[in-house]
């Protein structure tokens, strides 16, 4: 039987790390991230968890940290935010490309300059291409429920690769709400006990981290690509597994009142929850409107994503940070994927939440019938800002 | 004996490498010539050898040998030509030479 219990975000983080009985916490504290490390060392200290808390100096070092925890086979977490996840960078490469299965969960917070606390996606798009499979959370519920499905497809022998879970800044770390805690042996039954096969041991010695010269580097990465898309069937077995454990299934793509919906919002992370509130308010006035998540972003969810685009006519894409000189870069991979497929939605990019900037219920609401005229004027391409003072100039893509 | 024949990176495809690119292999660095891309190579003047053994000592690739009378000799094999053994050569025995005037 779960408990209720009302927990902040970061809190049930911490208690699905607990519950995962992990081996190796090495973390710097950073606004919005604290209370994960926090708690989890509390719990270190006082005996809830068994665990090694390493306080480290810097990013860098808790990252790297967790990389030789896990060569030796510890079931290993970490977790930062904005600048933290940008000074630990180097090493971000590094865990997956050598195959540890780390989990870190990322409270999502704008970079610098100008210095924010606050929270976009700046941060996590600045690591789109790191080999990580990465996932969005939009609830304190989905905060609880990732992280523990994270190290379950992390440690997969099949999969090997790191996990970062993704939770909005403030918007979600800091909520309180309900949280489901599953009982002890339920979560034992859904996650066995890590056995890494490569383990350094010095009964059996090996090498991790050779360095690879031009005539093998290429075969490296080939094999890493083709190995970190294949986890696609493990991610989406973990999420039926859990499903039928704990009764809430996840999925890469998540649709909302979408059924025959001609216009579909897109949303990333926490601020879905608003967005749905605009969709009901329009669906209520008899609009064809939806709302889609992408819960997953890498491996990038090609067929799924291009399944739920059948019969939609406008699809309009909401990113939380820019690519400087490209624009919104989940809108760019959209429509990027979208591109051989026959039959396709126009897409229209608007970009907003900066470093923590409100979205409001009207601002959605404006984004959908801005949206929707723009496609309807004939072209899909725009890039606008929710709520930015000034007109908008030279930014046409 | 004939040897078997060291595969090298040109006989691995893709899916011949292994998960994170480990070597499963233990110290198999033994096997392959390390030291083809040294710019200078150690000579030892046996003359002045004090058999005194620093060159083996500071060695940081395990790369002189000692000889059955006593003396030291670098194996070219494996030596990167670091210049570390002619520094430290107390009776400054070991000469520095560029390999292009071997």
């Amino acid at each position: 039987m779960s408990k209720r219990v009302a927990l902040e975000a970061s809190h049930a983080v911490a208690e699905a790390v607990k519950m995962a009985d992990a081996d190796v916490i090495a973390a710097y504290p950073i606004t919005p991230q604290t209370h994960i490390p926090e708690r989890l060392a509390e719990m270190v200290a006082n005996g809830e968890l068994r665990a090694s808390y390493i306080p480290v100096e810097s990013e860098h070092s808790a990252l790297s940290a967790c990389l030789g925890a896990a060569s030796i086979g510890a079931r290993t977490f970490t977790t930062t935010a904005g600048q933290g996840l940008e000074l630990m960078h180097e090493v971000v490469y590094a865990a997956s490309s050598m195959r540890y299965p780390v989990v870190m969960v990322i409270c999502n917070r704008a970079l610098s300059a100008p210095l924010s606390v606050w929270g976009d996606h700046s941060d996590i798009m600045a690591c789109r291409d790191t080999g990580w499979i990465q996932v969005f959370c939009e609830n304190n519920q989905e905060a609880f429920d990732l992280t523990l499905w994270a190290f379950r497809v992390a440690e997969d022998s099949s999969v090997l690769f790191p996990v970062m879970v993704n939770l909005d800044g403030f918007t979600l770390s800091h909520v309180i709400e309900p949280v489901l805690l599953p009982e002890q042996s339920e979560v034992d039954s859904f996650l066995p006990k890590f056995k890494y096969p490569f383990a350094l041991t010095p009964d059996r010695p090996m090498t991790h981290g050779a360095f690879g010269p031009p005539e093998i580097y290429s075969e490296a990465k080939v094999a890493q690509e083709v190995a970190f898309r294949k986890s696609g069937e493990v991610i989406l077995k973990g999420w039926r597994e859990f499903g039928d454990i704990f009764g809430r299934y996840y999925s890469p793509v998540e649709l909302y009142k979408a059924e025959g919906a001609k216009t579909l919002l897109l949303t990333m992370g926490s601020l879905g929850t608003t967005a749905k509130m605009v969709i009901d308010e329009k669906r209520a006035r008899g609009e064809d409107v939806g709302h889609i998540s992408l819960r997953l972003w890498r491996p990038f969810p090609f067929k799924e994503f291009r399944q739920a685009m059948k019969g939609v006519e406008t699809l309009i894409v909401f990113d939380r940070s820019i690519s400087f000189g490209m624009g919104g870069a989940v809108y760019a991979e959209l429509r990027s994927a979208l591109y051989d497929e026959e039959e396709r939605p126009k897409i229209v990019s608007i970009i907003g939440g900066l470093g923590g900037r409100d979205v409001s219920v009207e601002d959605f609401e404006y984004m959908i019938d801005r949206g929707r005229e723009v496609a309807e004027g004939g072209t899909g391409r725009m890039l606008e800002t929710v709520g930015i003072r000034g007109e908008m100039v030279g930014t046409k893509g | 004996m004939a040897q078997k024949k060291l595969k090298t990176a040109y006989d691995f495809t893709w899916r011949d490498m292994e998960v994170g690119n480990i070597i499963t292999e233990a110290g198999n660095a033994s096997l392959r010539r390390t030291g083809d891309w040294r710019s200078e190579r150690p000579v030892v003047d046996m003359a002045k050898c004090k058999k005194c053994g620093l060159c083996w000592l500071y060695c940081p690739d395990g790369a002189i040998e000692m000889l059955d009378d006593g003396y030291y000799e670098p194996d070219l094999y494996y030596c990167k030509g670091c210049g570390i053994c002619a520094s430290e050569c107390p009776a400054n025995a070991i000469t520095m030479v560029a390999e292009e005037e071997i």
